[in-house]
Parts: structure tokens; C-alpha cells; sequence
């Protein structure tokens, strides 16, 4: 792999561009693999990329039925945050918001990452007494966070009208180390580094069974044929049951269109993320200038990947007090995502009934800002077999032994 | 917007208007039953792409629960009825297997 930088583009500046390679081989899969993962989103390449990186195992390939970071990483808003009430969250979550920081230069790819800074906006008395007791549970995770006062959020985004008669902003949780980053980036720039490492990348490449003998995992037939594996990592957000029924068990999941949308590009006029609760929606400005928005899921279980158009009004209603431009403003894009709900709006990295396979799902509608660090636990449950401390409590059977990690309550909302 | 049939009062009624009350034809499970059977009942939900019953409730509307089936794939609602039924009756299941002839028809 040729290594990006200042040098290299000036180099290639000299040469019309002709020197640049292929981020990433699309080679024909081999008979078989030491580890197969189904899914190349984010969190798909991020498993890879770890188990490469931190435990040499790198004869590995990485599967997809359509392209490369087509799914939910390419479809979500790209807020990285981590301030979690619940300790298993706010660890796996900030394990995942510090390798955001260094991606970029780990990677040698640009993920744009900016940390802008994250506001969740308190906007009744129950959401001031929940943000409070969620920054001192952050103070002890060791997670930066602070409460500030209705006269800082003004400052902070100045955009705001913080006495709307229905939803007075009344202060927020602030965490000025979240951001964003540049969604495909992450994607594209794990890929390219697996590939680096001599991982396949295998696209147009549908698993339609998995086999199994004496309750151990074989390997997977694909529209390409079957390809063989010593361990298997499914990592297919919206998909998720499908592929589990194909394994022959069921997850405690339910797939739900979540739909975000962007407002025509505008000069620059917020340059921090909000998130509003009560009223549930969430705006950030991108680069590109577009309003980036996203609401609630739909209500009811939907593998389309379209939402419904009265959810898209109720977001803009509800955000149009706290935010008057709004009502002046074209939108411009709307799409959906498929996102895998649990029961107590947490995630699954598992172990499962089936020997040698693996389940990374249930991010629910927040799995973006997880990627780094559900890519390193699930590298370490698969390389080793065993759960490390980022992933234990995520086990799949804790919905039997009534462990929850219950951030549906927490947030009061989905996140 | 997804658009179904209320059969207790008749009305075509737009999404808004309903609430969606998650997998139906539920089996409960009493005292005395397993951890793995309550799990089941409470959580691991069904989750087909493809035919899929479910519970409605009309809120805005006539306050009734029913029944829709639907196909989580393409959206297409293949017939409603009322609640109080422990499985579809057959004339819904014929027309799932018209409409839907590799579905195997379990509920
Ligand atoms: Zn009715």
C-alpha cells in the first residue's frame, strides 16, 4: 500500500494523478478463511481491521451482499458521542470516541473527524434531573461531560431560540469532545487498510446458508459459491435475524426504517451538534454546508429501507421552535436505514448457539459513533473466544438472565 | 405512509391514526414456566422479511385492537382482522399463498 500524504499528492501533482492505486483489491474469495465476517459496514471492516491489527490474524475475509459501506454506515447522521449513563456504555462508547481521535493517523485515511463538540439539549425538569445524574455518572466513568446553563448553550449556538414557549432550553449536556466524522470515510478507510493487510474484500457476495457440523461452524455458501471458515463474525445491522434464522437461532431483535434528511447547503451557522430529546431530533451542519437532521424510528417493523413521510414532518415541527431558520429552509434529501432494536436499546456482541460464530448487531439507531470500538471488542471475542471487558456484559443472553443495560430508560428515548 | 383497514369500523386509516402493538398471536407464559420460555415470549420477537402479523390498535380512531398481515419487505398489507383470534383465519392465509407462494405459513 502506498501511503497518503503531502508528499504524495504533490508527487502526483508532477504526473497527472497517474500514480494513485486502488484503495482496496476486489479479489475472487479462496476456498476458505481462519475467519469470515458477513458485512462490510463500519463495524464489519472495524472487526476485521482489529483482528488484523491487535492479533495478527489476518487470513480473513470480509463479505457483502451489496457495496462497501452501502448499508447504515452510509446512511446515518455521524454523531460520535459517549456520554452514556450506564457503565458498560459509556465504556465501549468512549473506548470507541478515543480511537476516533487518532483514526485518521492509525488508518492513514482521512476520516475528517471533528470533534465540534456534542450538546443535548435539557428542555424539561425530568431531562434537567436526568442530564445532571448522567454527567455525574460521566465524571466517574471518567467521561468528559459537563451540565452548562441556557446562557452557554446561546453562546455555544447562537442560532437557537432558547425561550420557545413549548420547549424552553433550560441547559445541556455538553461534551465538547464529540463531533462527527466523514461517514464513507470510515468505511472506505478500514477497507483499504484490511486489504493492506492481505484481507479480502468481497462485494456483490450475498450468504444465502451457513453450515454447520456437530454444532460448529463450516463455513457459508454465497452467491459465490461456499467459502469455508475456522470462525464466523455476522455483523449485518437490519439484517441481523435473517442471517441468525440462517445460522438456525433467533436474535432478540426487531428491524425498524430510521430516516434522516439534508437541507439545501447554507453558509456556515452552527458549528456544534444539537440533540433535543423531548422532542426528538438532532441537526449538525456538514461540511458541505447541508443541515444534516434525524428523527425517531417508524413505528413498526420494515426492511425497505423507506420511512414514512409524516415522521420527516414531525422531526422539522418539533425542531422548528428551537430552531426558527428552519422554516425558511429547502430541504434538500431524505433516506432511510434499517436498524436493529433490542429490547433494552443496547447492543449484542455475543457469542451464539452456533460454535465459532460470532453476532455484532442491535446498535440500534446510534451504531455510527461505535464503530472503532465495537470493531476492537468483537475483534478480541473472536480472536480469543471469550468476551473481553468492552464486550461482556453485550452478551446476547442477558435478555434471558435479566441483565439489561437499560439506555432506552436512561435516555428516555431510542439513540 | 402506510395505509390499512380497520375492520371494526370500516376506515381506510393512514398510519397516524394507528399504533403499532408488535408481533402478534403471542403464546403467554405463566408462573412455573422456564427462563428460556419467558425470554422467548418477552424478547427474541419474530422478525420475518417477509409476511409478518402484527397488532394494531386504531387510537384515533375507534380505540379497537386488530390484526394486520404484512410483508416487511414490500409494505403490502394482506388483510386485517379482529384481534380476538388465536391464529388468521383462512381466508387471510389464502391470500398470503396467492399473493406470496414460497411463504411457508406458519404465524
Ligand atoms: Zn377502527
Amino acid at each position: 500500500m502506498r501511503r497518503y500524504s503531502a508528499f504524495a499528492i504533490a508527487r502526483e501533482a508532477l504526473r497527472h494523478h497517474l500514480g494513485w492505486e486502488r484503495a482496496w483489491a476486489s479479489p475472487e474469495p479462496r476456498a476458505a478463511y481462519d475467519v469470515v465476517i458477513v458485512g462490510a459496514g463500519g463495524h464489519g471492516l472495524a472487526t476485521a481491521y482489529y483482528l488484523g491489527k491487535n492479533f495478527g490474524i489476518t487470513n480473513v475475509a470480509v463479505i457483502e451482499k451489496g457495496w462497501l459501506g452501502g448499508g447504515n454506515t452510509g446512511r446515518n447522521t455521524t454523531i460520535i458521542r459517549s456520554n452514556y449513563l450506564q457503565d458498560p456504555s459509556a465504556a465501549i462508547y468512549e473506548k470507541s470516541r478515543s480511537l476516533y481521535e487518532t483514526l485518521s493517523q492509525d488508518l492513514n485515511y482521512n476520516v475528517m473527524f471533528s470533534p465540534r463538540g456534542v450538546m443535548m439539549l435539557a428542555q424539561t425538569h425530568h431531562e434537567v434531573r436526568g442530564y445532571l445524574r448522567t454527567a455525574h455518572a460521566n465524571v466517574l466513568q471518567g467521561v468528559e461531560t459537563e451540565w452548562i446553563g441556557p446562557d452557554r448553550v446561546k453562546e455555544l449556538c447562537p442560532i437557537m431560540n432558547i425561550d420557545g414557549p413549548r420547549y424552553p432550553v433550560l441547559g445541556a449536556l455538553w461534551q465538547p469532545r464529540g463531533g462527527t466524522a466523514r461517514h464513507d470515510a470510515v468505511a472506505w478507510g478500514y477497507a483499504r487498510a484490511c486489504s493492506a493487510m492481505g484481507m479480502h474484500i468481497i462485494q456483490q457476495c450475498e450468504v444465502t446458508g451457513v453450515r454447520s457440523e456437530a454444532g460448529q461452524v463450516t463455513g457459508v455458501d454465497t452467491t459465490k459459491g461456499f467459502i469455508g471458515c475456522k470462525k464466523l463474525g455476522m455483523v449485518v445491522a437490519g439484517h441481523s435475524s435473517v442471517l441468525a434464522e440462517k445460522a438456525g437461532f433467533r436474535l432478540p431483535i426487531e428491524s425498524m426504517a430510521l430516516q434522516a434528511l439534508v437541507s439545501e447547503p447554507i453558509k456556515p451557522c452552527m458549528d456544534v451538534v444539537v440533540m433535543a430529546n423531548t422532542v426528538h431530533g438532532y441537526m449538525s451542519q456538514s461540511d458541505k454546508g447541508e443541515m444534516v437532521i434525524g428523527g425517531g424510528t417508524d413505528s413498526f417493523n420494515n426492511y425497505t429501507q423507506r420511512g414514512s413521510f409524516h415522521h420527516i414532518e414531525e422531526t422539522l415541527r418539533a425542531l422548528i421552535e428551537t430552531f426558527p431558520m428552519l422554516s425558511r429552509l429547502k430541504m434538500l434529501r431524505q433516506w432511510g436505514g434499517i436498524v436493529d432494536m433490542t429490547g433494552d436499546r443496547s447492543p449484542i456482541i455475543s457469542k451464539t448457539p452456533l460454535g465459532g460464530c460470532f453476532v455484532n448487531c442491535g446498535w440500534g439507531t446510534g451504531g455510527f459513533k461505535a464503530i472503532p470500538g465495537s470493531g476492537w471488542a468483537m475483534a478480541e471475542l473472536m480472536a480469543k473466544g471469550e468476551p473481553g471487558p468492552l464486550a461482556e456484559e453485550f452478551s446476547m443472553y442477558r435478555f434471558r438472565e435479566g441483565r439489561f443495560i437499560d439506555e432506552s430508560v436512561a435516555a428516555g428515548v431510542a439513540h | 405512509m402506510l395505509i390499512v383497514h380497520c375492520p371494526h369500523c370500516g376506515v381506510q386509516a393512514d398510519e397516524t391514526e394507528l399504533t403499532n402493538g408488535g408481533q402478534a398471536h403471542l403464546r403467554r407464559f405463566g408462573p412455573g414456566s422456564s427462563d428460556a420460555e419467558f425470554e422467548a415470549y418477552m424478547f427474541a420477537r419474530k422478525n420475518p422479511k417477509g409476511v409478518h402479523f402484527e397488532r394494531w390498535r386504531h387510537s384515533y380512531g375507534c380505540g379497537k385492537w386488530f390484526i394486520a398481515a404484512r410483508c416487511t419487505a414490500t409494505l403490502e398489507v394482506f388483510g386485517t382482522y379482529p384481534a380476538q383470534t388465536t391464529e388468521p383465519p383462512a381466508a387471510i392465509i389464502a391470500t398470503i399463498k396467492k399473493r406470496r407462494p414460497e411463504w411457508e405459513g406458519s404465524e
